[in-house]
């Protein structure tokens, strides 16, 4: 009977495996990932050769040895010869799978020689990036779910990389051996990439290795795989594999950016500015539990809230620091000044929240250093 | 000190100050089955919001309330006390003995359980939510970052210890100093052997969870940082302290599963259990190594080289004893004269979905391998196959082989039966699947997820409601066993059973051998 049904399991399966569901771990792009895999269908065939035999004896008993049948029972309760065979033979195929396990697990372990070194920093519910890198400016700058509100909760489509996809992805050059240091800000974070093969634990406090080499340019998605709070599932990695030219040149503008913010930073910026860079950062920030429209949602309303239309040095501190114990996170050291200066003016002249007042980056970086 | 023939007290009394083993192991038993249907509740919460991505019926925080309680609610309050429950009804009838060794400490240790349940059950109403960390509640998730309920989440934790190790004690007392004259410990049914090894680990490993939620309370409300590495402290210790005692947890829960399925499988198969002795030393090996292979759960928190190196090894050496038992119950089938009533079926069902359970197992102790694998769906089929088809197919098992000696009356067998095919069937479209959406990449503990795992999740669901339902019937048979079926008298309710509890009479009356029983012969001889 248990045969029949795990025949007609397959024949449900089947059809769903046919129809592109993938039913087996991927081998990835990375000569490391090619590794694991290989060591994962070594081990899967020899439980496989194993379950057969064993699964096998006891069909066979189930068919023949019944009572139905007129099967009489033997008394044989013990042979020490079948004991010891039966201890000895595992531990002999144990030791056997031992040996590719280990190297594997060393090639994991080999950290050195890296040619980038990225900062990984998890925070709830989205990936920091940090290119490590005396050669001018820092490039650094968060990855958000990019998937939008409205296809999480069903009133529009699905795209095609639904949860999968974010505002602003990973860059690393192919044919690079490049390392990942992992650590996090707040609660303990996952990061695994299975395309190449990486899944490393991000631990507030201590930080963690990791390297892959990619080989082939493409874009390789993963999501945070420890339980860090309610956003869990929403925070997904994405990861574009570029050539070493397009690296370079990618890298370059980022600095170019950067160089560009610290100058914006001296500078007093007029009101028009401030309102447009600061609908950005509220899109990206601020509207996932605030609204749209500034109505609220998981987080406060920001139209006629108190805190907004009240001091202004108040309602900076509350940005920067978060509230503990509710969704509100500590924006200080994810904004930079003029994003910060410019969230505030949006927020306090935005929504019908006419305040009028601006708030610039030098105030921002005052406070900061306050 | 009144008459020692008296029945049982009559009304509300009876149960709440009853000493007797068999009162205190049908309340075990109804309260973990209350359980049971609480936390299968929970997952159908679960598996309704995955039945399709997106979010449809829960908050994504409201989805972690759930997983959480599900598995603190399954493992210690319907599995645990379920094979308490079944030790406290059987112990004492397979041994010899008229009670356990400390009956009012039985008694105290079963009453502090209700409570402690609705506490924990009760933070779904307050502030900010039940615990919605993971019934692993790594910190500082579970400390710093966790809703005010924490604090009750952690007093319930230490009353369910408190309770455990009381059980356990109580258990290992009996066993040493309760035996009939003649029953050597080389004697007794293996259910007993496996009951007193769990004892052992559940009295060690206890308080070092006590420990790891003391530590978390300082932390919460003392300003100790024992897990934040900001004061000085350490996340990672978290873990391992939580691993130290719950890998042998795990073995405390698969154990005594063990012992049951070494009791069924020779009475259905009319032929003693193969390898008696080994399967004793395999039980034991497998309770030694359980301690030291705790950190195969943290393959991915960075340890050195050489610690990873370790647990792997010593991981992949508990395949040893857990084959050694797997073979011996086949071989104790083989030329027998098998017969397929519902406590065999189910136990049928044990063998080959455990030793599944088994060959994940061994795939997931290759550290590297497991770096692909670490919390995904792979591991969550993995465990529901050891911890369902493991542990809850023989305590099912259990209770369709021992309820006509339990109440003098027989279940329905087609509608055994049908309750096992069901079940099997249901269980295996509800997990077989997770195998396959975990290694194509599907975290666990995830309220949605991509569309790629769309088809398998919905399959998932099907089959998570059909074995739930299943265990609708189950209830309905037992209570329609009770309450109206066909009496059993005879001692010996199966042909093949063996022991001293088939020596008493049917049911079981309220006092059993006063008097030592004369033990006939050792078990493993007919």
């Amino acid at each position: 009977m248990g045969r029949i049904f795990s025949a007609a399991a397959w024949f449900l399966v089947a059809p769903l495996a046919e129809a592109g569901n993938q039913i087996n771990m991927s081998p990835g792009v990375t000569e490391m990932g090619g590794n694991i895999f290989e060591l994962h269908m070594l081990i899967m065939w020899i439980c496989v050769g194993i379950g057969v035999l064993v699964f096998g004896a006891m069909f066979y008993s189930i068919f023949a040895h019944r009572k139905s049948k007129g099967h009489q029972a033997s008394q044989f309760h013990e042979s020490t010869q079948v004991e010891v065979a039966w201890t000895v033979i595992p531990f002999l195929i144990l030791i056997a799978m031992a040996f590719p396990a280990t190297s594997t697990l060393l090639d994991v372990y080999d950290n050195d020689e890296s040619e980038l070194d990225i900062l990984i920093t998890g925070h709830q519910w989205k990936w920091k990036y940090e290119y490590l890198d005396d050669s001018g400016e820092t490039v650094v700058f968060f990855s958000n779910l990019a998937t939008p509100q409205e296809e999480i909760y069903n009133t529009q489509g699905k795209g095609e990389n639904y949860l999968l996809e974010v505002d602003e992805p990973l860059v690393i050059p192919t044919h690079t051996k490049v390392r990942f240091l992992i650590t996090a800000n707040d609660v303990i974070h996952s990061w695994w990439v299975p395309e190449i093969a990486v899944k490393r634990d991000a631990i507030p406090g201590f930080i963690n290795e990791a390297w892959t080499r990619v080989p082939e340019e493409g874009i390789y998605r993963g999501q945070c795989t420890e339980l860090c709070g309610a956003y869990h599932g929403f925070m997904p990695i994405e990861v574009h594999a570029v050539s070493r030219d397009e690296f370079d040149s990618w890298i370059a503008a980022k600095r170019g950016i950067a160089a560009a913010q610290t100058e914006l930073a001296m500078q007093t910026l007029s009101v028009d500015e401030l309102m447009d860079e600061g609908k950005r950062v509220y899109d990206s920030a601020c509207l996932v539990c605030h609204g749209a429209g500034g109505e609220g949602g998981v987080g406060n309303a920001i139209a006629g809230s108190p805190v907004v239309l009240g001091d202004i040095a108040a309602h900076m501190a509350l940005v920067a620091d978060g509230v503990s114990g509710t969704a509100m996170q500590a924006f200080g050291d994810q904004l930079t000044a003029v994003d910060m200066a410019a969230v505030l003016t949006y927020q306090r002249n935005a929504f019908g929240n006419n305040t009028g007042d601006v708030v610039q980056p030098g105030d921002v970086a005052g406070t900061k250093n306050g | 000190m009144g008459d020692h023939h008296h029945g049982p007290a009559t009304g509300v009394t009876r149960w709440l100050f009853t000493t007797n083993h068999k009162d205190i192991g049908t309340m075990y038993l109804w309260f973990s089955f209350a359980m049971f249907l609480l936390g299968g509740f929970f997952a159908m919460v679960i598996r309704a919001e995955l039945f399709q991505p997106g979010m449809q019926l829960v908050e994504p925080g409201f989805f972690n309330q759930m997983t959480t309680l599900h598995g603190l609610i399954m493992v210690f309050g319907a599995i645990m006390p379920s094979f308490v429950g079944l030790a406290n009804w059987l112990i004492p009838m397979m041994i010899g003995a008229p009670d356990m060794a400390l009956p009012r400490m039985n008694n105290w240790s079963f009453w502090i359980l209700p409570p402690a349940f609705l506490m924990l059950a009760s933070t779904l109403f307050m502030e900010g939510g039940a615990p919605a960390f993971g019934w692993t509640f790594y910190a500082p998730l579970s400390t710093t970052y966790a809703a005010p309920s924490v604090t009750f989440f952690i007093f319930a934790i230490h009353i369910l210890g408190v309770s455990s190790i009381m059980g356990s004690i109580n258990i290992i007392a009996t066993v040493m100093n309760m035996r009939a004259p003649g029953m050597t410990y080389m004697k007794m049914p293996m259910f007993v052997w496996t009951w007193l090894i769990t004892a052992f680990l559940l009295v060690a490993v206890m308080p070092v969870l006590a420990g790891a939620v003391t530590m978390m309370l300082m932390d919460i409300h003392f300003g100790t940082s024992f897990f934040s590495a900001a004061g000085g402290g350490d996340p990672v210790l978290f873990q391992h302290i939580f691993w130290f005692f719950g890998h042998p947890e795990v073995y405390i829960i698969i154990l005594p599963a063990f012992g049951v399925v070494s009791q069924i499988i020779p009475a259905f198969s009319r032929k003693p259990l193969f390898g008696y002795a080994s399967m004793v030393y395999a039980t034991a090996s497998i309770a030694f190594l359980s301690f030291i292979v705790w950190a195969h759960h943290m393959y991915t928190v960075g340890m050195p080289l050489a610690g990873e190196l370790f647990f792997m090894y010593a991981t992949m050496l508990i395949a040893v004893p857990t084959g050694v038992k797997v073979f011996n119950w086949i071989t104790t089938m083989w030329r027998g004269s098998l017969t397929f009533e519902t406590p065999m079926l189910f136990c049928i069902g044990f063998l080959v979905l455990f030793t599944l359970g088994g060959f994940t197992g061994l795939m997931l102790s290759i550290a590297p391998a497991d770096f692909q694998y670490h919390d995904t769906y792979f591991v969550v089929a993995h465990f529901h196959y050891v911890m369902v088809a493991g542990a809850v197919f023989s305590m099912t098992a259990a209770i369709y082989y021992w309820l006509p000696k339990w109440c003098g009356r027989m279940y329905s067998e087609s509608m055994g039966k049908t309750h096992f095919w069901i079940s099997f069937i249901g269980f295996n479209i509800t997990f077989f699947p997770q195998h396959f959406v975990g290694l194509a990449g599907m975290p666990r503990r995830i309220p949605d997820y991509a569309l790629q795992f769309a088809d398998f999740n919905m399959m998932s669901s099907i089959g998570a409601f059909i074995y739930g339902a299943s265990q609708l019937l189950f209830l309905y048979n037992v209570v329609a066993t009770i309450v109206a079926g066909k009496p059993v008298s005879e001692e010996k309710v199966w042909d093949g059973a063996e022991g001293l509890e088939w020596t008493v009479a049917t049911p079981a009356p309220y006092h059993t051998f006063e008097e030592p029983p004369a033990v006939p012969k050792p078990v493993g001889t007919f």
